[in-house]
Formats: C-alpha cells, structure tokens, sequence
C-alpha cells in the first residue's frame, strides 16, 4: 500500500469513528454551519464535538503547518481528506473567514509571532473574525478606500466606516484595510490591520439584503485605538496583501465545485421538466461539467500551492454567473411554488431568498465586469488602463 | 486525471503543430479551393501524414497502426483545425479506423493496414436527411441470393467523393447492419458536393447495388453498436478540431484588437471589446476542458463514454460557433472579406457544428 492510500485508509476509518450522525447531513444555509467564536452557541452536542474532534486532528485548516494548529496535509492529502469527507457527506467543522481569508494572508505576509499568536486559536474555531474591505465610496474601485488609520506614536487611531462586513455583528475580531497615508497614488499607503470588535468606539449595523436576510454589515470607526503590532506587513504596502487576499477569495467563490446539480435540485422539489425545460436544464448540466472539471484543470496546472493568478478571475466570473444561471432556472422549474415567501411549503421562502442571494454573487468579491478586466489585462494582454 | 497532457501527449502536440503549420496551412485549402482540385486534398499531404503515423493513430499494432488512442487522435485533429487542414483524417482515421477496429472480425483486419498505410480512402455514409440523426436510418438492405440488394439516399458522406471503399450503414430484417461496399460498385451514383467550408462530401444514391455476406461489418443485424463507436469517436476528434480552429480564430482576433485603431485608440482599448473577450476566452477553456475530458473518457472506457461525448460536442457546438461570430464581428469589415482567413473558420466551423450532430442534438441525445 503506497502512503496515499494508507493516509486514505486511516482517514475513512477515523472519519467513520469520530463524525457524528448529526453531521453526516448536507447544510442547508450557511448559517446551518459553526461559525465558532467568543459568542458561539453550539448549536448541537454533536457539533461541538465534531469541531473539537477535528481542531484536534489539525483538521479545520489541513494544510496549515502544524505548530499553528493546522496538519501540514500535503496537497494530495488534502484531497483525500476532502473526499473522505464527501463520501460520508461530512460537514465542514467550521466556516471560517479566519481559516479562507486571513490565515492565508498571516501564512504569506505575517510575523512569526502574529502566526503564533492568531491562527492556532483560529483553528480551534475560538476566534471568529470579519473582513473590512469595501467601503460605502469603495466598491468596485476598492483602492480608493478611505478609512483614516493615523500613527499617535504608542499606538494607531482608526476613523471611518466599512460596508458589506460579512457578519461583522458577529465577529470578533476584524482583518481591515485602512488608509496611512493619501499624499501619493491610491494603490500606496494602505495598511492592513487587525483589531477586536470589541475595541471602544467600533459599532455595526446589519444590512437588510433583498432575499430579507442580513448576512452583511455597515461597520463603523471613531476613534478606535489600535496597537501597533497589529499592523500586518509593511506600513503603506498593505495593497499586496489586499490582491492576494481578493485572489484567494476568488478562487473560493468561484468554487461551485461542491454544488449540487441542477438537475438533482430540481428533481428533488418533484418536478418533471417538460422538453424546453429539461433542455434548459441538460445545456446547465454541460456548464456545471464542463466547469468544475476547469477547475480542477486549473488547479491541477498550477503548481503545487501555487496561485491561479488572473484565472481566478475566470473562475469567480464564470462560477457567479453560472450559480446565478441556475438558480433562474431552478426558479423556472419551481413556478408558483418558488414564488412563496412566507408559507410551510416553501420553508419560508427557501429557493426565493437564495435565488436573490445569488444575485450578489457576481458583485462581490469584484463584480463580473472587474473580473473580465482582470481577465483582458492581465490574460489577453490587451491594452488600456 | 487526465485533464492535464502528459510528457509524450505535449510531444505529440508539438509535432503536430510543427508538422501542419508546416505542410498545411490555411493558405493550402485557400488553394484547393481556388484551383478547384478534383481531390479536396493534397495528397502529397496524406502520404506525409501517413509517414508521420496520424493515420494509424487509432489502429493497433498488430494492424500496422500506432495505437495511441483517442487523446492522441484529438490533439492531431485540434491542430488540424488551427490550420484549417483538409485532409480525409476524420473520415478514414477515426469514423472507418473505428468502425474496423469495433467490428473486430476478419474482413475488419483485413482492410486495415491499407487504411493505416494512406492507400486507401474510407467514407461512412450514415446520415440520409438535413440533420444528423443515426436512429432515423431508412436505406434498406432486402435479402437478395446469398446476399443482399441496398436501396436508398445517404447524404453528407464526407470525402464520399473520392472514398475507396464506404461503410453503409442499412437496415436489414434483424436491424441495423453494416456494408463495406467498393466506390465504383453497380447501381451507386456518388455527386461530389463541395460544401461552404471547401471541404468535400458525396450525396450517394443506392439502386439495388448487390452486396454479399462477405460485405458485411461485424454481424448481420448488429450494426448499430459498431455505428455507436465510430460516430462517438467522430464526434470528440470533431470537437477537438472545433477548439483548435475556435483557439486559433480567438488568438486571430486578439492580435487584431492590438493593432487596429480607430478614435485615435487602439481598438483592444475599448472595454466592450475587452469584456466580449474575455468572456469567450472563459467560454474557451471550458470547451478545451471538455474535449479533453470527453476522450479521456474514450480512452479509458469507450463503452460509458457516450454521455461525455454529446457533452463535449454540445459545448463545442455553441462555444466554436460564438468565436467564429466573434471573430467576424470584432474585425469588423475586414472579417467580410475573403481576403483574411476569419471568413474560412467561420465556413469550417459551421460545417463542424453541424457534422455528427449539433448542440440541440447532443442536448437531446443526454435527456434521452
């Protein structure tokens, strides 16, 4: 036995003895998962057990080192791991914006010391944390961000408000692009920092989205006091860190990989699609193939833990516009019955709010139009600004 | 997995590429076409490419062939279709080399090694109407002696105008079957149709044209697997050709957007040009990745890989055919005219939509 299959082995027995029945369901939402954090209620036995049994194994953040509480997994490993898991439909243990977003940008760009002190606690799901990029005059155009971060001498002084806060309601902890210095071009002087919710002086607000759910915040900064060894890399350069991170985020939305087919969701509400329909329903079914096997193509291209670069921006682009596609037809196939908002049968509008939730998919994260930007600059080398 | 190309299938590529840009490139059908060649072909071409061992990709060594399988077959044909290359590749290498080699009997051995060697032309006359469609075949094959009598109408049988030998495919009282029957047989009238691409395929009509058992591929009656093989083989190097000449058309067209200008800009410059790119340069990779998966798939199980097939086909369908639009629309006047090669992919990719089966056809053959 080669020592991949030996890892295959051992993973599908530990999997098989430590994951508990609750947790062998496929989530709903994402708000079926645990998001972990000073606040968190468990919301079963079975998933603090699950998330404890995991976070020992090093197994929230597989392929972090070790010391910083993740398994130092190979890329294979990884893999493996993440099969096991969905041969048993295993849950994550925990979603986290510490584990997808900052441990990444800590890993590349932090201090021993800020590695130490953040990740190992990010792997245990004790810290939940929120990411601070756009701004309300900062969406599309994120460099022109304009959050004042002033240096006091002991310590720095954050003004200014940030929007579309992933559950920054529920955080504690935010990772913050803020601006140290104006005087030159917009891509110089941003910092990134870190800072406790908790911190005097910082407040959020929920958003109201159009599916009548609040998954985002305004969050708002008067005069909250942050230590200096807070800062992430250097002063003024924080703009790299805010690239590699928009590139990581990419990869990860456009990660549909995992989704469930079209056609398997609508065979589930009971419906038998006439021929236009099932038509419409096979041309998505191509595109679902035919795009997470691209996925795997590029993943597989770019060497090992390397980044995809500019064709993340294909895969965000292309992976938004296709989830949004198919919740239309989802939608088409429902007919009335998708229509209710509130009633017994829909689950309270389930397949309506998720529908209007896709709708953000191809803004966030850099709308579709930045991606194929991205795509016509840095890919097709085209000329322009 | 397969998605990525290996060591030798890189080396395949590169020969190819080096070898078609070489001995055929697009300005070659441009002169076939204007010299209005009685072959369609240059057949200086097809003996090169039978030295370089293309024609024997899909055989197996004990025929003669190469057996290199059908991931090799698609890059040979992806290169084709960058330069536009006619050549009866499709027809005898893949739709006749696979149709033989499932038949597997003796007739089937025998006619190989010609096939591998460029000595002999083979056409598959399958289709009879508009649309490609193998479950509505209505040519007959009526008991006759100690054979049998084939009556009927096959259309876009390509390279039927020059083909040796054409695998028929008939129905007979036990079902589909198929015939192997010499092009100069009595009571076959074969008109030479040159299609919109330049490229050449035959109408065939069959008046009680005699055929004994001797003629028949594989068994009597059991034609329609045989059928099922070769055309699914036809398809994914189709596809493969399809997204070898939309990667060549794409890249065309690139460069265009570089170099014109109007406005004082630089055309590339403009962002509706920019995002109509990048959006098909997207469409592009997902259409390579499903070439490459659809034989993959043939190769590792020729018998599940049908759905992967009309996958591919499909995708190829719509995506080759929104970059051959693209490409006339971005050069604007200049992609009207016969004097740039943009109007020559639009031809072949039209061709190659519809060849084998469209997107709607592929669409419909997965719901069924």
């Amino acid at each position: 036995m080669s020592d991949l299959e030996q890892f295959r082995a051992e993973t599908r027995t530990w999997l098989e003895a430590n994951c508990p029945a609750e947790m062998r369901s496929p989530m709903k939402r994402e708000t079926d998962g645990c998001w972990g954090g000073r606040n968190w209620v468990f919301k079963s036995e079975d998933q603090k057990l699950w998330l404890e049994r995991m976070a020992a194994k090093g197994w929230t953040a597989p392929s972090w080192p070790k010391q910083y509480g993740g398994a130092g997994l190979s890329r294979a490993e990884d893999k493996i791991l993440k099969q096991e898991m969905k041969r048993i439909s295993a849950r994550p243990p925990l979603l986290s914006f510490g584990i997808w977003m900052l441990g990444p940008a800590l890993l590349k760009f932090g201090t021993e010391e800020q590695k130490m002190r953040y990740l190992p606690e990010i792997c245990r799901g004790e810290v939940r944390w929120c990411q601070g990029y756009s701004e309300p005059n900062a969406g599309s155009d994120l460099a022109s961000l304009a959050t004042k971060c002033e240096d006091k001498g002991d310590h720095f002084l954050v003004n200014g408000s940030k929007v579309w806060t992933s559950y920054a309601d529920e955080a504690d902890w935010i990772f913050c692009l803020v601006r140290t210095d104006n005087t030159g071009k917009k891509h110089h002087g941003i910092s990134f920092i870190l800072f406790d919710m908790e911190t005097s002086g910082v407040s959020t607000k929920p958003i109201k989205l159009i599916s009548g759910r609040s998954p985002f915040c305004e969050t708002f900064f008067e005069d909250v006091k942050v230590p200096k060894e807070n800062l992430v890399g250097e002063r003024d350069k924080g703009w790299s860190i805010a690239k590699y991170l928009l590139t990581h985020e990419r990869e990860m939305i456009g990660d549909s990989g995992n989704l469930k087919p079209v056609a398997q969701m609508v065979a589930e509400m009971g419906v038998t699609p006439d021929a236009t329909l099932q038509a419409k329903i096979t041309a998505l079914t191509i595109d679902e193939w035919a795009f997470s096997q691209t996925m795997s193509r590029m993943l597989a291209e770019a060497k090992a833990g390397a980044s995809l670069g500019a064709k993340s921006s294909m895969l965000k682009y292309y992976g938004t516009e296709l989830n949004k596609r198919r919740y239309e037809v989802m939608m088409d196939a429902a007919g009335y019955d998708g229509l209710e908002w509130e009633s017994e049968r829909s689950n309270d509008g389930d397949l309506a709010r998720l529908w209007l939730r896709t709708k953000g998919n191809s803004i966030e994260g850099g709308t579709s139009e930045i991606q194929l930007n991205i795509i016509a600059k840095h890919i097709l080398e085209l000329p322009g600004t | 997995m397969g998605l990525l190309l290996t060591d030798d299938e890189k080396m395949l590529k590169e020969s190819a590429e080096g070898f078609f840009t070489d001995k055929a490139p697009v300005s070659q059908l441009r002169a076939l076409r204007d010299d209005r060649d009685a072959t369609g072909y240059s057949k200086q071409l097809w003996a090169d490419m039978a030295e370089m061992g293309f024609t024997g990709v899909l055989v197996s060594e004990a025929e003669g062939g190469f057996d290199m399988g059908f991931m090799a077959a698609g890059l040979i044909a992806e290169q084709m279709g960058r330069n536009l290359t006619a050549s009866p590749f499709l027809s005898t290498s893949v739709l006749a080399a696979t149709a033989l080699k499932s038949a597997g009997d003796e007739k089937a051995a025998n006619l190989l090694p010609d096939l591998v060697s460029g000595k002999t032309v083979m056409a598959l006359a399958v289709d009879e109407g508009r649309k490609h469609n193998p479950d509505a075949i209505e040519m007959t094959a009526s008991p006759s002696g100690n054979g049998f009598k084939l009556n009927g109408k096959k259309a876009m049988v390509v390279d039927g105008h020059v083909a040796d030998q054409i695998i028929v495919a008939a129905q007979t009282e036990d079902g589909l079957t198929l015939f192997v029957v010499p092009a100069d047989a009595n009571g076959l009238n074969t008109e030479r149709t040159i299609m919109v691409d330049s490229r050449n395929a035959a109408r065939m009509v069959f008046e009680d044209v005699e055929v004994t058992g001797e003629q028949v591929l594989g068994e009597v009656g059991k034609g329609a697997d045989i059928l099922s093989a070769s055309l699914n083989a036809g398809r994914a190097v189709l596809a493969a050709e399809m997204l070898g000449a939309s990667a060549q058309v794409f890249e065309a067209t690139n460069e265009y957007l570089k170099e014109r200008k109007q406005f004082g800009k630089i055309i590339g410059e403009f962002q509706a040009l920019q995002h109509r790119m990048a959006h098909l340069y997207c469409e592009l990779e997902l259409a390579r990745t499903a070439v490459y998966a659809a034989l993959t798939a043939l190769d590792n199980n020729p018998k599940s890989a049908a759905p992967f097939v009309s996958m591919a086909k499909a995708k190829l369908g719509s995506v080759a055919k929104l970059a051959a639009l693209e490409a006339v629309q971005l050069h604007g006047g200049m992609g009207m005219t016969d004097e740039l090669d943009i109007g020559l992919y639009l031809k072949r990719i039209r061709v190659a939509q519809e060849l084998l089966g469209d997107a709607d056809c592929h669409i419909a053959k997965i719901n069924n």
